[in-house]
C-alpha cells in the first residue's frame, strides 16, 4: 500500500463521507471552537455526562479536511461508553502516536482508530486529525 | 576576482519568443525540475511560494563561497575589496532593474516581510501620529498587515481596509471616494498572491500623491512576472523578495525614494550601519547603509544580481511569450473541471489560479496532486482576511512559471479530475 493509501484507507473515507456523531452544536459557544490555523479545520466538540457526572459520549461539528473529519467521527465511536479516565487515556495515546511521541504501533490496540497510522508519515497532516481529540480533552470536565 | 560580477546568464540566453521550444531550453537551466518522486515527474506549480533557481543563481553562490567569500565594507585586503564590489554591483544591478534613481535607494533585507516592516517601524515611527490612518487592502498578505498593525499600535493609528470588488480587483473610484483624509500611507499589493490580480498602483500613486498620502508597493508577486520601473510607478516604496524572483532565499529589497529613506531613522543597531559610535551617541552612515546593520547577506545579494542577469538574458517578452500562453491554457482547462470555482477573475492578473473544487477539501486535493508529483499550495496563503471575505477556509493553489508547460497544467487537471471521484 501507498503512503497515500495508507493514509486515505477506505474506513477513513467512509467516516468522512457519512460522518458519525456529527450534530448542529448551537448550544457550544463559540469560545470552544478549535481550529487549525493553517488550513481552516475548525470543530466543536459537546460531552454529554450522566447525572452522576460519569461519561457518556460525544458529539461534534466540523468544517474540515478528510482526516479532520473522519477522525472526529472515529473518536465519538472509541469514546463511546468509556469511562472518564478511559477517554482522556485514549485521547491522549492517539495524540502521542500521532505527534511521534509514542509507537504508531500503540494504534494498534486501539480498534478503528489504527486507520490513522498512515498520517505519522504525513507530519503536515498531524494536526488534522489530532484537532477533535484536543477539542474533546477541553470539552471534558476538569479532573 | 571571483567572477561575481560576471554576465551569468543560462542557456536559454537569446530565446526570442517563449514557445514550447524555447521552454525546453528554459527547463534546462532549472535543475531542480528534473526531479521525479515516485514514478512520477514533478510538476512544480507552487511558484507563488517560491520559484527554482536557474543554474546560473546556484553558481554564483558557489563561486562566491568557493573564490569570493570576505565581509564587506571593513577588510583592507584584497578580497574583502572584491567582496564589497561585488556586493554594491548586485545593489546596483537591482537598481537598474527596478529603474531606481540611486543605488542609495536600494536597500538589502531578508525579503519583502523584512522590507515592510522596516517601512512600518521606521518611517512609521516619524510619519505616523495619533489618529492617523494606514489603508490595506482586502487582497494583502500578511506580511504587509501585521507589520502596520504593529505600528497602528505603537502611533495610535487606524487601519482602514479597501474591499475587494467581485471580480477581486480593486474599485479606484470607490477608493478616491471613501477616502479618509487621515490617510498617511497606502500599502497594497502588486500583485495578489492569491487572486492573481495586478493592481493599478500607478494610479493608485497618482490618488494617493493628490491627497498627501504614500503608497508603499508590495512586489513580491509581481517582479517574478513582468519589468518595473519605479519611477514611472511613482510609488514611494517597493518592497519583494529575491526567492520568488528565481534568487536565493533570506534576500531582499527594500526601495524608497531617497528624501523619505533620508527623514528615517535607523531600525535596527549594530555594525556597518554607523559612522562613528561612543557610548553617549552615535552618528549613522549613509544611504542605503544606515539600514544595513550587522553583516549582510552578501551571497544572497550576489545570487539576486545573478536571478536578474539570468531574467534579462533570456528576457522579459520571452518570459511573457510563455506565461500568455501558459495563462490561456490554464484558464481554459480551469473552467472545464465541474465543479470548480477559482477565485480572482481580474482583467490583468498573474499566472496565480486559487480554487475549491466542490466540498472536497483543499488539504486533501493537495494530498491527491502531491501523490501525482504535482506541487500545489493548499490552505490560507497568509491572507486569513482574504479568505474571510470570500467566505471559505481555505483554497489549492496553483502557481507557474515562465518554465511550467501545458502538460504540467494538464496534469493538474487531471489530478482534479481524479480527487473529485476519489473523495466524491
Amino acid at each position: 500500500m501507498s503512503d497515500f493509501d495508507e493514509l486515505y484507507q477506505e474506513i477513513i473515507l467512509d467516516h468522512y463521507r457519512s460522518p458519525r456523531g456529527a450534530a448542529v452544536l448551537d448550544g457550544v459557544p463559540e469560545s470552544a471552537r478549535l481550529e487549525n490555523p493553517t488550513c481552516g479545520d475548525s470543530i466543536k466538540v459537546e460531552v454529554s455526562l450522566a447525572l452522576d457526572g460519569s461519561f457518556r459520549g460525544a458529539r461534534f461539528e466540523a468544517k474540515g479536511c478528510a482526516i479532520s473529519v473522519a477522525s472526529a467521527s472515529l473518536m465519538t465511536l472509541a469514546v463511546a461508553g468509556k469511562s472518564l479516565e478511559e477517554v482522556r487515556d485514549i485521547a491522549w495515546a492517539f495524540i502521542h502516536a500521532l505527534r511521534g511521541e509514542a509507537s504508531p504501533e500503540a494504534l494498534e490496540t486501539m480498534g478503528d482508530l489504527v486507520a490513522f497510522k498512515g498520517v505519522a508519515k504525513f507530519p503536515a497532516r498531524v494536526k488534522c486529525a489530532t484537532l477533535a481529540w484536543h477539542a474533546l480533552l477541553a470539552a471534558l470536565p476538569t479532573s | 576576482m571571483a567572477g561575481q560580477a560576471e554576465r551569468v546568464a543560462g542557456a536559454a540566453q537569446g530565446a526570442a519568443i517563449g514557445g514550447p521550444t524555447a521552454r525546453a531550453d528554459f527547463r534546462a537551466d532549472f535543475p531542480l525540475l528534473s526531479r521525479s518522486f515516485g514514478s512520477h515527474a514533478l510538476a512544480y506549480l507552487d511558484n507563488a511560494a517560491t520559484s527554482q533557481k536557474p543554474r546560473a543563481v546556484i553558481e554564483a553562490c558557489t563561486r562566491f563561497y568557493e573564490r569570493g567569500n570576505a565581509n564587506v565594507h571593513r577588510a583592507i585586503h584584497a578580497l574583502g575589496e572584491e567582496a564589497t564590489a561585488a556586493y554594491e554591483a548586485a545593489r546596483d544591478k537591482v537598481r537598474r532593474f527596478i529603474g531606481a534613481a540611486k543605488a542609495s535607494e536600494i536597500v538589502f533585507t531578508r525579503g519583502t516581510t523584512e522590507s515592510i516592516n522596516l517601512v512600518a517601524s521606521s518611517w512609521g515611527g516619524v510619519g505616523l501620529a495619533e489618529g492617523d490612518v494606514v489603508l490595506l487592502t482586502e487582497m494583502e498578505h500578511h506580511s504587509d498587515i501585521v507589520p502596520w498593525q504593529l505600528a497602528a499600535a505603537r502611533r495610535g493609528c487606524r487601519i482602514v481596509v479597501a474591499r475587494i470588488d467581485e471580480a477581486g480587483g480593486l474599485d479606484l473610484a470607490r477608493l478616491e471616494r471613501e477616502w479618509d483624509p487621515r490617510t498617511r500611507i497606502v500599502a497594497v499589493a502588486h500583485a495578489s498572491n492569491v487572486l492573481g490580480t495586478v493592481n493599478d498602483v500607478e494610479a493608485i500613486a497618482a490618488i494617493a500623491h493628490a491627497k498627501g498620502a504614500l503608497v508603499l508597493v508590495d512586489a513580491a508577486q509581481s517582479v517574478p512576472h513582468f519589468p518595473i520601473d519605479v519611477r514611472e510607478l511613482d510609488c514611494d516604496f517597493l518592497a519583494f523578495s529575491g526567492h520568488k524572483a528565481y534568487g536565493p532565499m533570506g534576500i531582499g529589497v527594500l526601495y524608497g525614494k531617497e528624501a523619505l529613506l533620508e527623514t528615517m531613522p535607523p531600525w535596527m543597531g549594530g555594525g556597518d550601519m554607523i559612522r562613528s559610535v561612543t557610548f553617549e551617541s552615535s552618528i549613522w552612515n549613509d544611504l542605503p547603509w544606515k539600514f544595513e546593520a550587522g553583516t549582510p547577506n552578501v551571497v544572497g545579494a550576489i545570487g539576486l544580481g545573478a536571478a536578474i542577469d539570468y531574467v534579462e538574458g533570456i528576457g522579459w517578452d520571452a518570459i511573457a511569450g510563455s506565461e500568455s500562453a501558459l495563462s490561456a491554457h490554464a484558464l481554459e482547462r480551469l473552467g472545464e473541471v465541474e465543479g470548480l470555482v477559482l477565485y480572482g477573475r481580474a482583467s490583468r492578473r498573474c499566472p496565480v489560479y486559487s480554487f475549491n473544487l466542490g466540498r472536497v477539501h483543499a488539504h486533501d486535493l493537495a494530498q491527491y496532486l502531491d501523490r501525482e508529483g504535482i506541487a500545489v499550495r493548499a490552505g490560507h496563503h497568509c491572507a486569513q482576511p482574504l479568505m474571510r471575505a470570500l467566505g471559505i477556509p481555505a483554497a489549492v493553489r496553483a502557481s507557474l512559471a515562465f518554465y511550467n508547460t501545458e502538460e504540467e497544467i494538464d496534469r493538474l487537471i487531471q489530478g482534479l479530475e481524479g480527487a473529485a471521484r476519489f473523495y466524491g
